[in-house]
């Protein structure tokens, strides 16, 4: 089901016994920020959208396809929503190399027209040498490359990232975040970010969604959410 | 050859086939339940739990006697079995590999649903966004992700058929050549005059076949921790 409307529209009602996520949000940015304290329900918002949890009531809108609509009775599965997903500890199969980590997803949506070639992802992110080796023996920015490179090979709608920097030290955390800003320039994937990192959020995002105690406290450019 | 009766060796072969098709026939059904009983919520679940562990805590004479009730030629399922299929279990050695696969069991079960226990879930979620129906995600990340645990109840299932002694005998009873596993003949051999060595001997065989077995599950299982390459 398309439509015309913006690339991200999410608004999603979610009870549990000690918390309640009541967000209303929309994005046309390359990169929206969900910036918020621990707990205040970022990563939450990232499993409605990637179909990880079905909303009480809500409805999820990606770049015109409606993924959730609970009162249209409308809930893609999360394998069908091809949404690429960052991963904060990387969460590569143990079991599989690097290269067989990053073709993954291709895998599984070789139908679908792919967007971005394997090998200016690899060059991009700079995992050449890394392929024949297996997830146990990298290091954490390694692993987060990886992860990333598995992420944008499954030809995604968008790129949701869950504080993907938050176990890097600082020089892997720069790197990264280059990488970061050069996709979110250069491809054509919308990127979804969450985040409680003040500089993350300067230096990345073209909007800010701010998320306190599962609401949206406001929404801007990061000078106007931030202040100056 | 080695100086052991051809009773001996109908037993070692035949126990070595019981137990293989015994653990073998077992697997699959293992791997559903241990999935079943690992993930998912059903009314019943604790009962039947129970019921796939009897086995391994009542006396192996009344699993035996169930299993002749159950599956005897007048048995419930063995009427039917037999009027279906022609499969006869009674006093063959078919029904020496029923009651050693379901003696072992139990502990294949275990061994494999605790290790379904173990898998990080994120890794199955993670293959969801990637694209993977939940089948493939079974397939491609949960089964290998468990598959040592999976080889070592394997192993535990055919290492207890292989000494299962009580649920056979009392079952299909002790047949040379047909229903008498290496348990068996030793407690023949013990039972006539002049039969200790040969009953000492076929101990020696028991002992070697289970320590070939728990070598071989070590080794297969570090060369499945190294390297389990799904697709390239």
């Amino acid at each position: 089901m398309k439509e015309k409307q913006s690339l991200l529209s999410v608004r999603a009602l979610q009870r549990r016994p000690d918390f309640t996520l009541d967000v209303d949000f929309e994005s046309n940015s390359a990169l929206t920020a969900l910036f918020g304290p621990s707990g205040s329900g970022k990563t939450s918002i990232l499993n409605l959208i990637a179909g990880v949890h079905r909303p009480a009531r809500g409805r999820i809108v990606v770049a015109g396809n409606v993924l959730t609509d609970t009162e249209a009775g409308i809930f893609i599965p999360m394998h069908q929503r091809r949404v690429g997903v960052v991963f904060q500890d990387a969460q590569l199969f143990p079991h599989l190399t690097v290269q067989q980590n990053i073709k993954f997803g291709q895998w599984f949506t070789r139908m679908h027209d792919q967007g971005l070639p394997l090998e200016v992802i690899v060059e991009v992110l700079g995992i050449g040498s890394l392929m024949k080796r297996r997830p146990a023996t990298l290091s954490g920015g390694e692993r987060h490359r990886v992860a990333l490179a598995r992420a944008l090979l499954s030809s995604p709608r968008i790129l949701l990232m869950d504080e993907p920097l938050a176990a890097l030290d600082d020089a892997r955390r720069s790197e990264i975040m280059s990488l970061i800003e050069r996709i979110r320039d250069e491809f054509r994937v919308p990127i979804v970010y969450v985040t409680h990192n003040v500089e993350e959020v300067r230096r990345l995002a073209l909007r800010v969604v701010r998320i306190n105690a599962g609401r949206v406290v406001s929404t801007g450019t990061a000078a106007e959410v931030l202040g100056s | 050859m080695f100086g052991f009766s051809p009773d001996a060796w109908m037993a070692i072969e035949l126990s070595l086939r019981v137990a293989t098709v015994g653990t073998l026939v077992g697997l699959p059904i293992a791997l559903v339940a241990a999935y079943a009983l690992a993930r998912w919520r059903f009314p019943g679940k604790i009962i039947l739990d129970g019921i796939l562990h009897l086995p391994l805590v009542l006396p192996p004479v009344v699993t035996g006697y169930f299993l002749l009730l159950t599956f005897g030629r007048q048995g419930l399922l063995g009427k039917e079995l037999y009027d279906l299929f022609g499969i006869t279990f009674s006093f063959r050695w078919t029904g020496a590999a029923l009651a050693c696969g379901v003696m072992g069991f139990p502990l294949m079960l275990r061994a494999i649903r605790l290790s379904f226990e173990a898998i990080d879930r994120r890794f199955e979620t993670a293959a969801g966004t990637l694209g993977a129906n939940p089948y493939w995600t079974f397939l491609v990340v949960t089964l290998p992700l468990a598959l040592p645990g999976v080889l070592v109840g394997a192993i535990l299932c055919f290492a207890k058929a292989l000494g299962e002694f009580g649920a056979t005998i009392t079952f299909v009873s002790n047949i040379p050549g047909e229903t008498q596993t290496i348990p068996s003949a030793i407690y023949t051999f013990t039972q006539v005059p002049g039969g200790e060595s040969e009953a000492l001997r076929l101990s020696c065989v028991s002992i070697a076949i289970a320590m070939v077995a728990l070598i071989l599950s070590e080794v297969l299982n570090r060369r499945i921790q190294r390297r389990i390459a799904v697709f390239e």
